[in-house]
């Protein structure tokens, strides 16, 4: 009775069940971090403005989405603004929408930071050779700035990943869930499936951070 | 050459944007449906019930590996789509956000093994129960526990946040409690011996007792009978009346023996008493 866990796995349709939570992982989370990446920039723009009320505005954004856990706002998304105002999103968009608000917040923080790290001499020299305001932040400051963010900003895509596995909470069925479904179906038959189970989650969430992070060096070493 | 970088950046934006959408468009576009509660007639009407189960809570409610909805509530739950003349949709939900699914109307009835408790009440409205749970104890048969008598001075295992710890805090004072935080924890301080026995739900100790060998549910009901019911929205009433007139109508069926038949025994085996954990007709002996 107590079978080796591994013949779980090719039980019914139970691995591609798992690819296919993969595949609504991978697709919140990308979408999130194609959303989020080119918002955070303007924001991050936004952020290093000198104008008080505009520091106000970020200041409050950032810090609202940072102290609050992403565990909260799926719900505030999902079951709050329904209670709220009676607009029923559904699971996908509200997770969207969090995991971009979030990704928007954290990606504007890294460029902040990336631009401000530009030392002054450099804005110095590019007047002196007779830049305008805009020409030294396109050819100046924007190539060494881009060149900051990339290892950044793969480390945020990565958490993304890994963090879309909260939306199990809002009735998402991703590749964890899937898993603990499978799991759970067996667990009195195959005792030992969790291992085999949490051991094939393993290696598709690598599978999946892994070429991102291949791309990120070599988009390093091209532009650095 | 550095102007170069600049048209690129505004490529990429583009191309991101324009990528989004695109895989935006290949997801699930399923729209959202009213806020509030659906009566029994726009039920009806919309051909379609949408009941939350559990996928990973089996017996109970769990998916097997041709992605089909299983268990003793899950059948009833295609029962109740049965006489209504309507389909099912499952919405697999987890313990923590059962409560705000039903009140904010994202599905219609929970039906996902929910505790009746007072604090519950307050935010859904419970139908009539059709299972109940009291503790169960579990020990090694060379020393097997039949009477709570008996665990006074030994150690007893428990997992926190369980009824079984408050329990036995409040009513056996001389017991030593062994407290873990995880099942699989607990499970394995019996299995090594730490503890002499290990209490928590009957449903949960009689399913293991059943696939580990040596050990035996001595006490299988003890405590108070916590019951558990479907729920619907608050002020649901044409539901919730439907739903009650059914599950008596279904009690003189002895729908819930079948039910437990079906999808309980197997796992409790013969050792459990069906009357231990089936209620038929709503009413608690």
């Amino acid at each position: 009775m107590q079978d080796s866990g591994i013949n779980v796995l090719f039980m019914g349709s139970n691995f591609l069940r798992l690819l296919e939570g993969l595949c609504v992982t991978l697709r919140i989370s990308l979408i999130s971090v194609i959303l989020s990446i080119p918002l955070g920039i303007f924001f991050g723009i936004f952020m290093t403005l000198k104008n008080p009320f505009s520091k106000a505005i970020s200041r409050i954004y950032l810090e609202f989405i940072r102290i609050m856990p992403q565990l909260v706002l799926l719900f505030i998304a999902y079951f709050g603004v329904t209670r709220a105002f009676g607009w029923s999103l559904s699971a996908d968009v509200s997770a969207t929408v969090v995991f971009v608000l979030w990704g928007t917040a954290e990606m504007g923080d890294l460029v902040r930071g990336a631009l401000i790290s530009i030392p002054k001499n450099q804005y110095d020299s590019a007047f002196a050779l007779g830049m305008t305001k805009a020409q030294t932040f396109i050819h100046i400051v924007v190539p060494q700035t881009f060149r900051r963010l990339i290892p950044l900003t793969i480390n945020l895509t990565t958490r993304m990943i890994k963090t879309t596995s909260l939306v199990v909470l809002i009735g998402i069925t991703e590749v964890l869930k899937v898993g603990k479904q499978i799991i759970d179906a067996n667990r009195f038959e195959y005792p030992s499936a969790a291992l085999w189970v949490y051991g094939v989650i393993f290696l598709l969430y690598f599978l999946a951070c892994w070429p991102i992070s291949v791309m990120a060096k070599k988009l390093e070493k091209r532009w650095g | 050459m550095k102007k170069n970088i600049f048209v690129k950046f505004i490529a990429a934006v583009i191309t991101a944007v324009l990528l989004a959408g695109a895989l935006a468009g290949c997801g699930k576009g399923e729209g959202g449906t009213a806020s509030s509660f659906r009566t029994l007639d726009e039920i009806k009407e919309s051909g379609k019930i949408v009941i939350g189960v559990f996928s990973d809570k089996a017996p109970f409610g769990y998916v097997d590996e041709y992605v089909e909805y299983q268990g003793y509530d899950v059948y009833f739950a295609e029962r109740i789509a049965k006489d209504l003349g309507v389909a099912v949709e499952y919405v697999s939900t987890d313990p923590a956000s059962r409560v705000e699914y039903v009140a904010t109307g994202k599905v219609d009835i929970i039906l996902a093994n929910f505790t009746v408790t007072e604090e519950r009440a307050k935010q859904v409205d419970f139908a009539l129960p059709y299972m109940k749970v009291m503790l169960g104890v579990v020990s090694p048969d060379e020393s097997l526990i039949t009477d709570v008598e008996q665990l006074n001075g030994k150690n007893l295992i428990v997992v926190k946040g369980t009824t079984a710890e408050t329990y036995f805090e409040k009513n056996h004072p001389d017991i030593n409690l062994q407290k873990y935080d995880e099942y699989a924890d607990a499970y394995n301080a019996l299995l090594d011996g730490r503890g002499d026995a290990f209490s928590t739900d009957n449903t949960e100790v009689l399913a293991w007792a059943l696939s580990n060998k040596g050990f035996t549910v001595g006490i299988d009901a003890l405590g108070n009978a916590d019951t558990i019911a479907p729920a619907v929205q608050k002020g649901n009433t044409t539901l919730l009346t439907w739903l009650n007139d059914e599950i008596k109508a279904l009690g003189e069926e002895q729908f819930f023996h079948a039910d437990y038949e079906a999808t309980l025994s197997e796992v409790y085996g013969e050792a459990a008493d069906p009357d231990s954990l089936v209620v038929e007709g709503g009413n608690i002996d």
